[in-house]
């Protein structure tokens, strides 16, 4: 049981819920960007919420089935097809062994998720099935997909094709996006004012956006309190004594431009963080164009907690749509 | 030292023992994560562990995030009084200084350079106050050093030199990131020296490669068959110089699974280290070299 790479896409990866509890060497949790879309497409195609699927950005990939599948389509608005004939996305649909799967070009978000009944087969590493190419783990060969690869799937059950998510239900960024920050962390070596700019300012996704770390351009340069450099932190007033970076974190070497750290985050270095984007708007950021206008927006940790128990409620219902 | 504590979006607390790097900064911050994993807080999912600081992360469903932090803090007065002496291993690392990958590399990106007339050597040398290359590659191989810090990518190393903070190396990162950096390049930036674990970005000046692998996801390598990763915090590192010829060899002993890194059990005391550096040194090449 497998499909057949075609064409792999832009860039199109293996990918589950993550490896946690491997930070402390330097390896990150991986895993979907958008995991409320990846546990989505899981539950329309009736496999867990955390098995593996594919994680396709800007392009689809071009897929041959060996054997019967469910398939569902979820996250960046992507339309597929089967055999030429248009499918809907976050939608339930057959695919008979021998019948392609394409897709149309990219209308809206950055990553679609694709679920296959009986979930991805590669073998895990260190308990995951998630794609960490820059330490080529996991996933197909710790790589992306490429043109002939065989990739094996499990065994599905029997599900009922047309199932589908309203959208109401559907989460995706707004335009300009609004990304929520709790600020802190070295926060405080930071004047006033380019703390009050950092808010105030729209910023443009850039394109150097991947799964490591989403970066921005196009507000004011931060400018710092002036202080003595500690020992072993380098001259430039942006680096600090090489620490570790949280999920979400918030760099801005040499002050310019940000970079928010994601999925395949490195795990710590040398340049301060002005805090993080709050763990219920980590999912948007997976599916930001290059380009995109975006404001950060200024919250405490009350408001991070609600926002988490808001989108916790939306799973919720999620699940219970799909139960 | 001062503790600082800070919330890192919902999910995360870091602790900042200290500003600047030491390395009473460094075991204050080992003693805490241990007891932070000790403690086996419901709700803490990881802990990390860095040169002078750590981070937890944890699941603000299961804990909030205000009585952890009060947990930590709680934590802190013991750790302040914990043994600074650690049980770990001395490992000798064979470094190629010179050689003709970093050296390529380092040409492609000299626009990004702070000194883009020389070679990052050359610039370390002499911002260091060294007469010559070879003076400055002296100092780097003659004493030892200590992974006060394993991450950013996958497995590698940050090592603080075992020396007086006046004799401590200090360069600046490159002005901008390379895009690339050879796999197993010694690099240097702000105090600490690394060990790049896999080709990939990186900003630090490059002084040399090893031909060693320090991590191996497919775990064949055989020094890395029982765990992908070979560094961990604590532990000691002697590098050893060495040449083209040399570097080959150990290249295709690690090919036909025949490289076994010299490693030796050793115990290190910071404050025997703060009272007798020179002495506490020799006994670490002692046990390393059964001289």
């Amino acid at each position: 049981m497998a499909f057949k790479v075609i064409s792999p896409g832009l860039l199109t990866t293996v990918q589950d819920l993550g490896r946690p509890g491997y930070f402390h060497l330097g390896i990150p949790m991986s895993g979907a960007m958008d995991r409320f879309a990846l546990r989505a497409a899981n539950l329309l195609v009736g496999n867990d919420e955390g098995a593996a699927g594919l994680e396709a950005v800007f392009m689809g990939p071009q897929l041959e089935f060996e054997v019967d599948c469910t398939v569902a389509v979820t996250g960046a608005d992507m339309p597929p097809r089967v055999d030429g004939q248009h499918v809907e996305t976050w939608t339930a649909f057959r695919v008979k062994a021998g019948q392609t799967l394409t897709f149309d070009y990219l209308r809206g978000g950055a990553r679609a998720y694709i679920a296959i009944s009986g979930g991805i087969d590669t073998p895990p590493a260190l308990g995951s099935r998630s794609t960490y190419a820059i330490g080529a783990l996991g996933g197909y060969h710790g790589r992306a997909l490429a043109v002939g690869d065989v990739v094996p799937l499990g065994r599905g059950g029997a599900v009922k094709e047309g199932r589908t998510l309203a959208p109401a239900l559907r989460r995706l960024p707004g335009s300009p996006a609004e990304l929520r920050v709790l600020p802190g962390l070295f926060w405080r070596l930071i004047t006033e004012q380019a703390g009050r700019n950092f808010f105030d300012d729209e910023w443009k996704v850039a394109p150097e956006a991947d799964r490591m770390g989403y970066r921005f351009r196009g507000g004011r340069p931060i400018e710092f309190e002036p202080r003595e450099q500690p020992f072993g932190a380098g001259s430039d007033p942006s680096n600090i004594v090489d620490g570790c970076y949280s999920y979400g974190s918030i760099q801005v070497p040499g002050g310019s431009e940000p970079i928010v750290l994601h999925r395949d985050a490195v795990s710590g270095g040398g340049y301060f963080t002005l805090g993080a984007v709050i763990s219920a708007d980590m999912d948007l950021i997976g599916q930001l164009q290059p380009h995109t206008p975006v404001r950060f927006v200024r919250v405490d940790m009350d408001a991070a907690l609600k926002a988490r128990h808001d989108r916790a409620a939306l799973l919720a219902k999620v699940r219970d749509a799909l139960a | 030292m001062k503790t600082r504590y800070s919330f890192g979006g919902d999910e995360h607390i870091f602790v900042e023992m200290d500003e600047e790097m030491s390395l009473d900064a460094f075991f204050k911050s080992l003693s805490m994560t241990e007891a932070v994993r000790a403690a086996n807080i419901a709700g803490v999912t990881e802990v990390c562990p860095a040169n002078a600081s750590f981070q937890v992360k944890f699941d603000p469903d299961r804990i909030a995030p205000d009585a952890l932090l009060a947990e930590l803090q709680a934590l802190e007065h013991a750790a302040e009084a914990g043994e600074k002496r650690i049980r770990t291993r001395i490992i000798e690392v064979p470094v190629f200084y010179r050689d003709p990958w970093t050296h390529d590399t380092l040409m492609r990106f000299r626009e990004r350079h702070q000194d883009p007339s020389g070679t990052d050597l050359d610039y370390a040398a002499r911002i260091n106050g060294y007469a010559t290359v070879d003076d400055f590659i002296t100092a780097h191989h003659a004493s030892p050093w200590f992974v006060s810090m394993v991450g950013f990518v996958a497995g590698l190393p940050f090592l603080y030199q075992l020396v007086d903070r006046d004799k401590q190396i200090q360069v600046p990162k490159y002005l901008r990131p390379r895009t690339d950096t050879p796999k197993q390049t010694i690099g240097h930036g702000g105090c600490f020296a690394c060990i790049y674990s896999v080709r990939g970005a990186g900003g630090y000046q490059m002084f040399g490669i090893t031909p060693v692998p320090i991590y191996d996801p497919t775990q064949t390598v055989a020094h890395l068959r029982d765990f992908m990763v070979f560094f961990r915090p604590g532990d000691i590192v002697k590098w050893k110089p060495i040449d083209a010829a040399e570097y080959d060899a150990i290249t295709a002993d690690v090919a036909a699974g025949r490289y076994e890194p010299r490693i030796r059990e050793v115990t290190f005391d910071l404050d025997a280290f703060k009272a007798d550096m020179d002495g506490t040194n020799a006994r670490l090449m002692e046990a390393l070299y059964g001289v």
